[in-house]
C-alpha cells in the first residue's frame, strides 16, 4: 500500500502559497460558492466565516492525513464527512461560547460548513495522499486564501451596499447605499468583478511570460 | 448468472471498513461530547448574561431583577428551580425596590425565520417601554434594521398599550404603519425596505400584549421583590 503513496517530499512553502493566489479556492478553483456568496454581505461575517472554515479545514486535513493508511477507499467519503461534521459541531459550540452575538450573525451558515466542497475537496485531493506536515500547510494556505477571498467579497459588498466597513460609516449622510449589493444578487456581481480582476491579471502574466521566453529564444 | 466476465477483484474485505467507520465514529462522538460538556457552562452563562442585559435594557432604570412563573390561569409566583415550561415574566426593580415594570418574551414569524424578542411593560405608563431582539435571522442590511435602526427603536420608548375601563382588553391594538405615517402612540413607524420584518414585530407584540397585559395588570401585587 505504502508504495502507491508519493514519496515524502520535504516541506515546501509552495503548499502554503498556492492556496493564496495561484490556486485560490474561490477566485481560481471557484469552490465553496455557497458560503462565499451567502455570508459575504458584511466584512465581519465574511471574516468570521473564513476563520471558522480555516479551522475546520485544518483540523479535518490533519485527522484525514493521519488516518490515510487506516481508512479503506470504499468508505473514505463517509469517514471524511464524519470527521468534517464533527469539527463543524465543535466550531459551533466554541463560537457560542465566545460570543452569542457572533453566533447570531452567522446563524445557519456555520452548520453549512459541512457541505463546503472546498473542505471535502482538500480531504479527497490532498490530505488523503500526503503526509501530515504538507496537509497542514495545504489547509492553512487554502484556508487563508478562502478567508481573504471572502473578506474581499464582504468588504466590497458592505461598503457599496451599506456605506460601512466593520460597521463604521465611511461616507457622509448623502450616500445612498446600493441595497442590491447586500442581497444575494450582489454576491454574484461582486464575485464576477473579482473573477474579472483575477483573470485579467493571470492573462497578463502568461503574456509577459510568453514574450519573455520568445525574446530569450531569439 | 452468466453476466459480464468477472474482471474486478474480489469484494473488498469488510473488517477494515467496519473498523474505520466505527473507530472514527467513536472518536468523533467522544470529541463532540467532550467539547459540549466543556463549553456548556460558558454557553449557559452567556445566555443568562445576555437575557439579564436585555432585561435591564427593556426596563430602563431597574437595578435588580426577579423572575416569576405564570400559574395555571391566574397569578404569578416567584420562580424557584427549573421553569418547567411555564411562561416566565421578569420583574425589574429600581434602587428603592419599587417595581419599574415587567419584561416578557414574544415571538413570531419574520421574513426568514422565527424572531424572538423581549419587551418591557411599565404599569405606570401603561406602555411598552423597550424591546430587544433576542434571536433573528432577518436579511443582513435590510431586515436586521429591526435591531439597529434608531428611528425604528424609538417607537418602543413609549408604545401605548393601555387597557379599557374593565381592564380586560387593550384599547388600541398595536399596529405597524408606513414610515413617517405614525399618528397615534400605539402605532409603529415601519422601516423602508424591511416592511415584513417590522410588521412581524408589530404583530408579535400585538398578540403577546393582548394575551398577557391585562392578566399582568390584574395581578400586579404578585410582583414583589424577594418574595
Amino acid at each position: 500500500m505504502a508504495g502507491t503513496l508519493p514519496p515524502e517530499a520535504p516541506l515546501g512553502t509552495d503548499e502554503f502559497l498556492k492556496g493564496l493566489w495561484r490556486e485560490n479556492p474561490v477566485f481560481v478553483q471557484v469552490l465553496g460558492m455557497c458560503p462565499a456568496l451567502a455570508v459575504s454581505n458584511s466584512a465581519r461575517n465574511a471574516l468570521a466565516m473564513g476563520l471558522a472554515t480555516l479551522f475546520v479545514l485544518l483540523m479535518s486535513n490533519l485527522v484525514i492525513s493521519s488516518l490515510r493508511r487506516f481508512v479503506p477507499r470504499e468508505v473514505r467519503i463517509a469517514t471524511y464527512i464524519l470527521v468534517i461534521a464533527t469539527f463543524v459541531t465543535v466550531v459551533d459550540y466554541v463560537i457560542q461560547a465566545i460570543s452569542l452575538d457572533l453566533h447570531k450573525a452567522l446563524g445557519a451558515f456555520i452548520s453549512l460548513i459541512v457541505v463546503n466542497c472546498l473542505i471535502l475537496g482538500r480531504a479527497e485531493a490532498f490530505a488523503s495522499k500526503h503526509p501530515l506536515g504538507q496537509s497542514a500547510l495545504d489547509a492553512l494556505g487554502m484556508g487563508v486564501g478562502f478567508t481573504a477571498a471572502l473578506f474581499s467579497l464582504g468588504a466590497v459588498r458592505e461598503i457599496l451596499g451599506n456605506g460601512t466597513l466593520f460597521g463604521l460609516s465611511l461616507f457622509h449622510e448623502g450616500f445612498q447605499p446600493w441595497v442590491v449589493m447586500i442581497l444575494p444578487s450582489g454576491g454574484f456581481f461582486t464575485l464576477a468583478g473579482w473573477l474579472l480582476v483575477f483573470n485579467v491579471a493571470r492573462e497578463r502574466r502568461t503574456r509577459v511570460a510568453a514574450t519573455g521566453t520568445a525574446e530569450a529564444a531569439s | 448468472m452468466t453476466g459480464a466476465p468477472v474482471l474486478e477483484a474480489a469484494p473488498p474485505p469488510v473488517w477494515p471498513m467496519y473498523r474505520a467507520l466505527v473507530g472514527v465514529g467513536l472518536l468523533c462522538g467522544l470529541l463532540i461530547v467532550s467539547v459540549f460538556e466543556l463549553t456548556r457552562p460558558v454557553i449557559e452563562r452567556n445566555r443568562a448574561e445576555a437575557l439579564r442585559r436585555a432585561i435591564f435594557e427593556v426596563l430602563p432604570g431597574s437595578e435588580s431583577v426577579a423572575t416569576f412563573r405564570a400559574l395555571g390561569d391566574a397569578g404569578f409566583e416567584p420562580l424557584a428551580g427549573e421553569p418547567g415550561g411555564a411562561r416566565l415574566v421578569h420583574a425589574g426593580f429600581d434602587s428603592d425596590g419599587h417595581l419599574v415594570g415587567v419584561a416578557l418574551e414574544a415571538s413570531g414569524m419574520g421574513y426568514q425565520d422565527v424572531i424572538r424578542l423581549l419587551y418591557g411593560y411599565s404599569f405606570e405608563r401603561e406602555a411598552v417601554i423597550g424591546i430587544r431582539v433576542l434571536e433573528s435571522r432577518e436579511t443582513p442590511g435590510l431586515g436586521d434594521k429591526i435591531e439597529t435602526d434608531p428611528d425604528f427603536l424609538a417607537n418602543f420608548e413609549s408604545l401605548d398599550v393601555s387597557l379599557d375601563a374593565e381592564g380586560a382588553r387593550i384599547l388600541h391594538p398595536i399596529e405597524a404603519v408606513k414610515r413617517g405615517a405614525k399618528e397615534h402612540p400605539w402605532q409603529i413607524d415601519g422601516i423602508t425596505g424591511a416592511t415584513i420584518s417590522s410588521a412581524a414585530i408589530a404583530d408579535m407584540l400585538r398578540r403577546s400584549t393582548a394575551t398577557w397585559i391585562s392578566r399582568i395588570h390584574r395581578n400586579r401585587a404578585d410582583f414583589q421583590r424577594g418574595a
